[in-house]
């Protein structure tokens, strides 16, 4: 009963404060209160770096009026004295969902995918939604508003976090009292995009990031092209992202990669978003700071693992290890940095967590200054409300905490949130610190009690002699509740008195287990005992482990250099006319091969004796699926929109592994789900570069087709997606071929146009810009493909698999069409009944320039053993099978005048062999791509010693944060997925 | 040119069974066979210059060097190397000829625990897959049922057979087991991310494991009026009659899984997979157990680990004095026909190369169990071997130009190399 009355009370009060005028009042009288408030004394942060003692600061009427050293405080203002206590502008949150409900997940009907969009008059993709407002979805949540205001935080920006377009956000003051008209500072704060689709649809694309960073720029495309007026149907998805492209853009991209990859599709489009990351942004700071962008920082820095089992801590990676270790690190690097960013309750569990977190960030360094600004200022420059929000300047909303001490101090005490003139009270500041050792005294016995923890919610310790009796302590009002516990007889001593307002002493009531009634009186002994809160934060920082490159177990301490280099006396394939020649030496100088011959002079290169050893060209993958975060496209039966380029993961262990096999050049393609495919990335496997670094520079361009099972979806369970048969494929590039003819025509014309990314692509095959290697197994459709491309006036670049190629090689010869195979895969799908190994001998055979590829992680580190195969099926030469991972994948892939073989001027791609290369005997000792040494079998030898010191030590440190209290959680291995072309994700 | 002709009569000879699926299986061995002047690796790390091997009634009876005097068809090996027939344990070649398609797969029955389905009976011996075995040397396989916790009961057989009963060396010879794992993979069809994360059922599955076993030996005890297949089929394991296969990886499974057999009474148990049975080594030799472990041709299983752990692996182990075969459980079956390039993978990590060899004939008839006639070239043992014009374990001179099983001369064509010479032929290569 007592709250509710407060409750109503506060609610009258404040309504007289923010009253709209123009509305009627049934329940009483108009009146308003003009009075101010003032508060004084206080230290006053106005801005972050804008610190008055003893100052004051005068509000009315929910804004500031006011603020600093002399203020003159009128006649009708409520004066409240804040004697040692401190005044901040309270903190803005730029990313949350508050008061907006979770969408709901859409429900399945039956296991085939759904291809189509479920709405009509919006955008053809379900998951572009920015005609969404989320201020239609918006109910305030008071019990959740407290939670952030306890945390220090007064405003909200809010929006619906479902899908990849998802419309308008909502700039909310958490003030409980004034409804909605007074609290929402803005009704479209801002659109807010992701590469998340949305749970409230099944369309099926994008399954793909790199899908949803086509589907974004479409998007885009789309939207200029509706803007000019050239669409006569109506579209309210774009009509909404015409009309709100002035606001400001928000990106949740969730990962320091995908922070990159949304600025780029920004800068295409002239659009800066502000990045909300995901915590790594440390790892690859020079590229975060050269995105020019600002940011919103989540700081769910991750809890310590759990290893005190040693067969769980296995299934952890250095790199999970390191970012428990490392992610702190994170805001003090962006600030280092000049990176502009705000910080967030995002990705935490609760609001209540932020403050432990913070303190993480402090230990390592995190500026304080920098923290208040990255809470205040920054966030309201980067939602645009620096006119309204985040200092305590004259005409700003009065949204403000008052704390007994230094906001970042973790002894500190927030007491009060004031939010647009509204008192919220955290820690009533008015109650008497009582923390401290007491006597207590009742019925001839004395108990020594400690009291100690949070001044406005204290633990206390109850013992007398060596006897300790649990404790339960309530205080509030000045009211002391202490009840306490004798074990050995399960006694209850319950105890209730008031703390008086001058003195160290207090007394009351005791209520004994016989249910007798006494006194008590418990005198001060001593000041506050150090707590175990209190040596935590005393705590030393941790040791910090380096970033290394990649930051990932056997990354290198600095990104390997290149080095002029002279390989003597080895055995050298040149993989050219040369042969293969004894006794040999190579120089290497500037990336680049300059010299073969013998006794060659070293000219200020390191020599290499490689004698008893043999140097060839770096091997060439034509058909990999390493190092890339997504492989398939699977929502559209086309998908040339989409790019590999776009998700290349330059830390995946496969690089290292795919060196360490010999291995310098991969052609990463898409998968096969589709008939048209993805865009392929062509990259060199420059382990500790970043994604952009390993492709080619002018790569060549290159798509994925696919026919066959695969892309008729035989092996599971989907019947409703065109083609389901061989005959349906061809319709599909005869139909895709026909639109891009028409479509180039046009642009040629110069006539407007809608971009379409996908035409734009396919156009390019029949320009011969762009070459096709399609994945094939039976010779029916091999030659179809031929003959299609024949119709179309183009020739298709390469047959990957290609198992039934010996059935039609004299047709491929003709056709001028090369062939990228498995040395001895077969029997696994029924389209592969008739593969053989000894297809690549009888294509090589026929005149089909013929490579051996892998398309699998673990095969492509032993391509020499699978090319050796081709000696024994088929009999080829030792030489013509070499060429088959080297200079013909590198002709496949027309990087022949750069790699592929030892010649003067060719890159530097090499590889030294312990054994003769096509030998099941031999071994990589050096990989080396473009003169720069990326694997060393001596290097491997420390690595391996520093992974597991590393470990060691990170170990260690978890199990003293677990013993010292420290939060921990269960093992957990990487989710990390292998691809193949089938893998859809 | 001599290659050329016989390619050529091959072909003529071949054209019209082209639509059979297998080679006809070789007749009973009706006369002595000599094989003179080639260098005999024995598969127990011995190897014999300039041999000289003689078999009859499928039965080697002489083996030594050039003293040995020559009985009835010559064959002259000079320069070329002899093999005992390599063995393919775990693998379920002729239950499953295309993995896709569904109708031709029989390897993985419905059921958890179910030691009485037997593979020998679904085995396939006409299938393709498995004639592709024998150019490569690979002439014997243990059949084996996948899937499930206890997958049923394997057979081990020779790769040239009419049917079934003809293919059968030992019947029956094992029961397959996969020890669960203390920590599993998230269900990605479900929302989880595919990260490892403690099993919470592991001690329980642990326990149904022990009760099954605990039954099992309780019912072969007494007279029962129940009749159990299930019980039935497990009592070879307490007689010592079967081995118990217990495909484990972790050091911590290994060790539960050894000690749950040993005290359920299981009398000869054999780890498969073993990926880091290299860290316990003193307790599975202790325990008496060998190891099945997986082929080099492997990714390692964890991103820390070295790049090369699958690579040396099976060395680690025999080094350190364990009982060691490779198996490739985890491939497609085709796959097994790479068996001598997992060993000769070996080599590159620093093993000898006749040690090596043993890793996939002697040390895996021993620990099938068919030592007493397969796995090394001895006199006494089955003539089951091959010739091959060089090194076998390295690909480009794996060349087989004979193979015989318990002495019958079997043929090397195959599906595949029909295809090859009938298309060599159309484009006159």
């Amino acid at each position: 009963m007592k709250k509710l009355t407060v409750a109503l009370f506060t609610g009258l009060l404040s309504m007289s404060l923010v009253a709209q005028e123009y509305f009627p009042k049934n329940d009483g009288v108009k009146e308003k209160n003009t009075n101010y408030t003032a508060f004084t004394n206080a230290t006053v942060y106005v801005s972050p770096t804008k610190k008055i003692n003893n100052g004051t600061l005068l509000i009315q009427d929910g804004k500031v009026v006011a603020s600093g050293k002399s203020v003159s405080i009128p006649k009708n203002s409520v004066i409240i004295d804040l004697e040692g206590k401190y005044i901040y502008p309270s903190f803005i949150d730029p990313y949350t969902n508050f008061g907006i409900e979770k969408p709901k997940r859409a429900e399945g009907q039956g296991r085939s995918p759904e291809y189509g969009a479920s709405r009509e008059g919006f955008y053809w993709n379900d998951h572009i939604m920015p005609e969404r407002n989320s201020m239609e979805r918006f109910k305030y949540d008071k019990k959740n508003a407290e939670e952030f205001r306890a945390a220090g935080f007064g405003t909200l920006n809010t929006h619906t976090m479902d899908g990849i377009a998802r419309g308008t956000g909502v700039l909310v003051a958490l003030n409980d009292d004034d409804g909605d008209a007074a609290r929402i500072i803005e009704d479209e704060s801002g659109q807010y995009f992701s590469f998340e689709k949305s749970v409230t649809s099944r369309q099926s694309y994008p399954t793909s990031l790199m899908g949803a960073m086509a589907l974004l720029r479409q998007m885009h495309w789309d939207a200029d092209w509706y803007e000019k007026g050239n669409v006569d149907t109506k579209d309210r998805s774009l009509e909404a992202l015409i009309e709100n492209k002035n606001l400001i853009s928000f990106f949740e991209a969730g990962s320091k990669d995908n922070n990159l990859r949304a600025d780029k599709i920004g800068d295409q489009f002239n659009i800066q978003y502000v990045i909300v990351g995901g915590g790594q942004e440390y790892e690859l700071i020079e590229d975060i700071k050269a995105t020019n962008a600002s940011y919103i920082i989540p700081i769910n820095f991750p809890d310590a693992y759990d290893v005190s089992d040693p067969y769980a801590a296995k299934y952890l990676t250095l790199e999970q290890m390191r970012a428990w270790n490392q992610a702190p690190m994170n805001p003090k690097t962006l600030a280092d940095n000049g990176v502009p960013f705000a910080l967030t309750t995002f990705e935490l569990k609760k609001p209540a967590e932020f403050k432990d977190k913070l303190n993480r960030a402090f230990e390592y360094g995190f500026d304080k200054t920098k923290a208040l600004e990255a809470l205040t200022t920054v966030p309201a420059r980067l939602l645009g409300a620096t006119d309204k929000l985040g200092t305590l300047e004259p005409g700003k909303h009065a949204n403000f905490l008052i704390t007994s001490g230094d906001i970042f101090d973790k002894k500190t005490t927030l007491y009060e949130n004031w939010v647009q003139g509204n008192k919220y009270v955290v820690n009533t500041k008015d109650q008497k610190d009582i923390r401290g050792n007491y006597a207590l005294s009742a019925g001839g016995k004395t108990y020594d009690v400690k009291i100690s923890g949070d001044v406005a919610k204290p633990k206390a310790k109850v013992s007398m002699g060596d006897v300790e009796y649990p404790a339960k302590l309530e205080y509030s009002d000045n009211w002391v509740t202490l009840s306490f516990t004798d074990e050995k007889t399960n006694q209850v001593f319950r105890t209730t008195g008031i703390v008086p307002r001058d003195g160290s002493n207090f007394s009351g009531r005791l209520l004994l287990p016989d249910g007798a009634e006494t006194q008590y009186t418990a005198t001060r002994t001593g000041g506050e005992t150090e707590t175990e809160d209190d040596k935590d934060s005393t705590a030393k920082k941790p040791e910090l482990m380096p970033i290394t490159y990649p930051n990932v177990g056997y990354g290198y301490d600095a990104k390997p250099r290149q080095q002029d280099m002279l390989f003597k006396n080895a055995t050298v394939w040149t993989g050219e006319d040369a042969g293969t020649l004894a006794n040999t030496d190579v120089l290497v100088k500037d990336g680049k091969i300059v010299e073969i011959g013998q006794n060659l002079r070293a000219r200020g290169a390191t020599e290499i004796d490689a004698s008893g050893k043999h140097l060839t060209a770096g091997i060439i993958d034509e058909h990999s699926h390493i190092a890339a975060l997504s492989i398939n496209e699977a929502g559209h039966n086309s998908s040339a929109e989409v790019t590999i380029e776009d998700v290349v993961d330059p830390e995946d262990i496969n690089i290292y592994r795919n060196l360490a096999g010999g291995v310098t050049s991969i052609q990463i393609l898409h998968g096969s789900a589709n008939p048209i495919g993805g865009r392929s990335a062509i990259i060199k496997l420059k382990w500790g570069e970043g994604a952009d670094d390993l492709i080619y520079d002018n790569s060549p361009k290159f798509i994925k087709f696919a026919l066959g099972e695969n892309v008729k979806q035989s092996n599971w369970e989907s019947y409703s997606r065109f083609p389901q048969t061989r005959m349906g494929v061809e319709q599909v590039f005869v139909n895709y071929f026909n639109r891009a003819k028409e479509y180039d025509q046009k642009k040629k014309s110069g006539k407007p146009l809608r971009y379409d990314e996908e035409m734009e692509v396919v156009a390019e095959i029949l320009n011969g810009e762009r070459f096709i290697s399609c994945h094939s197994y039976v010779q029916s459709e091999i030659n179809m493909l031929m003959k299609v491309a024949e119709q179309f006036d183009f020739n298709v670049n390469t047959f990957t698999h290609i198992l039934e190629g010996y059935k039609v090689a004299d047709k491929m010869k003709e056709h001028g069409v090369g062939g990228s195979t498995f040395s001895d895969w077969w029997a696994y799908k029924y389209e592969v009944n008739d593969a053989i190994p000894y297809n690549a001998a009888i294509m090589a055979k026929a005149g089909v320039v013929t490579a051996i590829n892998s398309d699998d992680a673990e095969m492509s580190r032993r391509l020499n053993q699978e090319a050796a195969k081709t000696v024994k099926y088929g009999g080829m030469s030792e030489e013509e099978a070499w060429k088959m991972v080297t200079i013909n994948p590198a002709k496949l892939l027309h990087l022949d005048t750069r790699v592929g073989s030892i010649k003067e001027g060719k890159d530097a791609d090499l590889v030294l062999w312990s054994d003769h290369p096509l030998s099941v005997y031999a071994k990589p000792e050096k990989t080396m791509i473009e003169g720069t040494v990326y694997f060393d079998l001596e290097k491997d030898k420390m690595l391996r010693q520093k992974i597991k010191e590393e470990r060691n030590k990170l170990e260690k440190m978890m199990l003293d944060e677990k013993n010292g209290g420290g939060k921990t959680r269960e093992p957990k291995g990487k989710d990390k997925q292998y691809f193949h072309c089938e893998t859809i994700n | 040119m001599r290659k050329l002709k016989y390619i050529a009569i091959c072909f003529w000879a071949l054209t019209s069974g082209l639509l059979n699926a297998q080679q006809t299986p070789a007749p009973e061995q009706t006369s002595p066979i000599t094989i003179k002047g080639a260098t005999a690796h024995i598969g127990n790390g011995s190897v014999i210059e300039n041999s000289t091997i003689v078999f009859q009634n499928g039965t080697i009876t002489a083996i030594g060097g050039p003293e040995v005097a020559t009985q009835g068809t010559l064959i002259n090996a000079q320069g070329k190397h002899v093999y005992p027939g390599i063995i393919a344990p775990t693998k379920s070649l002729g239950l499953v000829e295309v993995n896709a398609v569904r109708a031709s797969d029989d390897q993985d029955e419905l059921g958890d625990v179910i030691p009485h389905v037997r593979s020998l009976i679904a085995y396939n011996a006409e299938s393709k897959v498995v004639e592709s075995m024998r150019p490569n040397g690979v002439l014997i396989g243990q059949i084996t049922p996948q899937g499930g916790r206890i997958s049923g009961t394997s057979s081990i057989v020779q790769f040239d057979a009419w049917n079934w009963e003809d293919a059968a060396l030992k019947t029956d010879d094992g029961i397959h087991l996969n020890w669960p794992n203390s920590f599993r993979r998230g269900r990605w069809w479900m929302g989880e991310d595919r990260g490892w994360k403690p099993n919470k059922e592991y001690s329980a599955q642990i326990d149904e494991l022990k009760t099954y076993m605990v039954n099992a030996m309780a019912y072969g005890n007494g007279a029962n009026s129940s009749n159990n297949q299930g019980f039935k089929a497990m009592q070879g394991l307490f007689d010592g009659s079967k081995k118990l296969y217990m495909y484990a990886n972790g050091e911590k499974e290994i060790i539960d899984a050894v000690t749950v057999a040993k005290e359920s009474g299981v009398k000869n148990v054999v780890i498969v997979g073993g990926y880091e049975a290299h860290k316990i080594i003193p307790f599975l030799k202790q325990n008496n157990i060998p190891v099945l472990v997986g082929q080099p041709h492997a990714l390692p299983n964890a991103e820390d680990d070295d790049y090369d752990l699958p690579y040396k692996l099976p060395k680690i182990l025999a080094e350190g004095g364990l009982l060691v075969g490779i198996q490739n459980q985890d491939m497609s079956n085709f796959q097994t026909r790479n068996l001598p390039f997992y060993a000769g993978h070996l080599v590159s990590q620093g093993m000898d190369k006749e040690k090596a060899l043993q890793l996939i004939t002697g040390n895996s008839a021993k620990i099938l169990g068919i030592d007493q006639e397969y796995g090394t070239l001895e006199n006494g043992k089955s003539a089951t071997l091959f010739i091959s014009e060089g090194d076998a374990l390295d690909m480009r001179t794996n060349q087989l130009t004979h193979a015989f099983i318990d002495g019958r001369d079997i043929s090397l064509e195959t599906h595949q190399t029909e295809l090859w010479k009938r298309y060599s032929e159309k484009y006159g290569q």
